[in-house]
């Protein structure tokens, strides 16, 4: 008995040790009554530490909303869910928020940069959210800014930048807090190729590096080649999982 | 994210400058509209101020100052047996008509103060010697008898003019607190007063008196009213029994006080909208910053934030657009304005209850959304 609770920790602390995101039998509806549409029925998903994971399929399929119950934005109905190890199923709205706040970064195909401040002040305000001081946070965004390229427009509103500069922007704020699970949405949607390319290869350095992982919601089969994994889902299931090597088409 | 809060406010100019200009219009709407008409209240008050006696004996069923019931002449001395009178002096005021040399009539409030104490007599003195009084036939005149009765260049002191026929030389130029009729004051002595004014039975206006060390002028006027059946205020008690009168007899309180009120509605409407249009169309970034990991109580914080600098920012330019109109048009007193700080406190209450009202709206709103509403495209 005692050694099989031991196998079962142990066996639990090998797990966390692997991954970082654990999903079991998760299930979302949104409405009520006749008007509920299940968007999610029951979906499993694993993402290991130091993996960049694709979550791809139709327009209505459940990738977005999983991505939601992934970051605690959305309260999944029923299923287990395990990241960085806590059950954030269980946590309070504020609990979320922090946990959010601490160990998460966003990458949104739409930006979602503040028109109003710049380059470096936008790429700042995960830390400002932390209540790290202006001249910490900002010399730590340019610094973040720098490494993905955007060294010579700290000063730009985005209003002067380009897409692309647009979302690695983004990404220097999504990455300013060092977030350990990166979540991304459409991150190469309003980009050209080439742009694309670029933007997919500096997600996937970040999520190369230790203890990270990136998860990437998208239509655009032309980042495929840059996942380890490319999760097809379809009517809110996990419908085929394929190694990323296999260059799977759209 | 105060600073983060900042920016998003002043970066978007228009909506900006459209808050600013809906709390400043409303801050000066109602501090310059709050100032004329507590300017007219102390018009109304300024028999009582003028003189400045802590306490007013005079007829019991009178209802503001410049409605005068004469009293009997041994008011005086039945005041001043009452325990407690430190003194009692009497009183006359009333409204007379005074000639120029060129024949021209101007009507005059006509006071005549007690000539050995000059109790009642105003208190600043631009020009010449009060205690001239003393001397026959003499006066002294407040500024806006000046401007009525023809200029500095005829009405100075030593210059004369006529009351009632009497001549009457002016001995000093006071500073006097104007009426709320706009009659020029003259003050004279007491005597001199029932000298030059039409016979009548009684000719006591009041009977001005000052408590003995240690006895309020509330308690003095109780126990003169009791004592001799008298009616008896003390000077703040008269102030708002008369401003009462105004108040109930005019309509201005309801006049002003519907400004007031709309002054108060139009800066609400104008902000409230402009800050709820401001967050819809922020909604996206809002959102952005709740899954960041940005609590809605942060969030309520920079909506404040932006919601008390910007009324802040519009209290000061409201109130010196008011009082630049109140340096203006009411420059040599021709108009009432008077810009107080319990007013401007009140201001201050009023911009801030409009600033969190408006910015309840918008925190509703926000603490409603879903940041689910970024990965929306």
């Amino acid at each position: 008995m005692v050694n099989g609770v031991k196998a079962t920790v142990q066996e639990f602390e090998h797990d966390l040790s692997r991954w970082l995101v654990r999903a079991k039998g998760i299930t979302k509806s949104f409405g009520e009554g006749h008007t509920k549409i299940p968007v999610l029925k029951g979906v499993d998903l694993d993402v290991a530490r130091g993996e960049v994971l694709l979550l791809v399929g139709p327009s209505g399929s459940g990738k977005t909303t999983l991505l939601s119950v992934i970051a605690g934005i959305l309260e999944a109905d029923e299923g287990e869910l395990m990241i960085l190890g806590e059950n954030i199923k269980a946590f309070s709205q504020s609990a979320k928020t922090l946990f959010r706040r601490d160990h998460l970064g966003f990458v949104f195909q739409q930006y979602h940069l503040l028109p109003t401040l710049t380059a470096s002040e936008n790429a700042a305000v995960p830390l400002l959210i932390r209540g790290m001081p202006k001249r910490d946070a900002m010399a730590h965004a340019e610094e973040v800014l720098r490494s993905v390229g955007m060294g010579e427009r700290l000063a730009s509103l985005p209003n002067r930048l380009s897409g692309g500069e647009q979302q690695r922007v983004a990404i220097a704020r999504a990455l300013a807090g060092d977030p350990q699970l990166l979540l991304c949405d459409e991150p190469t949607a309003s980009l050209d190729a080439e742009t694309g390319h670029r933007v997919v290869e500096q997600l996937r350095a970040i999520g190369k590096r230790p203890d990270r992982a990136v998860i990437i919601v998208t239509h655009d089969s032309r980042i495929f080649e840059f996942g380890d994994r490319i999760v097809h889902m379809d009517d809110g299931l996990v419908h085929q999982i394929q190694d990323g090597s296999e260059q799977v088409s759209g | 994210m105060s600073f983060v809060a900042l920016k998003m406010l002043f970066g978007d100019r228009a909506k900006y400058l459209m808050l600013l200009a809906g709390l400043t219009f409303s801050t000066m709407l109602i501090v310059q509209q709050g100032s004329i008409f507590w300017g007219l209240m102390t018009w109304s008050m300024s028999g009582i101020s003028n003189v400045n006696a802590p306490v007013w004996v005079t007829d019991p069923n009178i209802n503001q100052v410049e409605e005068i019931k004469p009293l009997a002449d041994t008011a005086v001395t039945r005041v001043r047996s009452v325990p407690g009178v430190e003194w009692a002096v009497p009183l006359y005021k009333g409204v007379q008509r005074a000639r120029l040399r060129d024949g021209n009539f101007e009507q005059i409030a006509l006071v005549g103060i007690d000539p050995s104490t000059l109790i009642g007599r105003p208190y600043t003195v631009l020009d010449g010697r009060i205690e001239e009084l003393r001397a026959p036939e003499t006066v002294a005149v407040d500024e806006l008898t000046v401007e009525r009765l023809g200029g500095p260049n005829k009405i100075h002191v030593g210059s004369t003019f006529e009351i009632n026929d009497h001549r009457v030389r002016i001995v000093a130029i006071v500073q006097a607190q104007k009426s709320f009729q706009n009659i020029p004051f003259v003050y004279t002595t007491y005597e001199r007063a029932l000298r030059i004014t039409p016979q009548e039975r009684r000719k006591l206006s009041y009977v001005l008196v000052g408590p003995q060390p240690g006895i309020s002028a509330e308690a003095l006027a109780g126990r003169i009213q009791k004592e001799t059946g008298l009616g008896a205020y003390s000077g703040d008690q008269f102030g708002w029994k008369t401003m009462q009168w105004v108040l109930k007899n005019t309509g201005i309180g309801v006049n002003f006080g519907t400004t007031v009120f709309l002054g108060f509605i139009v800066g609400m409407a104008i902000a409230g909208q402009t800050f709820y249009l401001f967050t819809v169309e922020n909604l996206q970034q809002f959102g952005a910053l709740k899954a960041i990991g940005a609590s809605t109580g942060m969030l309520a914080r920079m909506i404040l934030l932006q919601s008390f600098t910007v009324g802040l920012i519009g209290y000061g330019i409201g109130i010196g657009l008011a009082t630049l109109f109140g340096l203006t048009a009411g420059r040599g007193g021709v108009l009432p304005f008077k810009e107080t700080w319990p007013l401007l406190l009140g201001v201050f209450v009023a911009l801030m209850m409009i600033c969190s009202l408006s910015s309840v709206i918008s925190i509703r709103k926000l603490a409603k959304l879903e940041p689910a509403v970024v990965f929306r495209g």
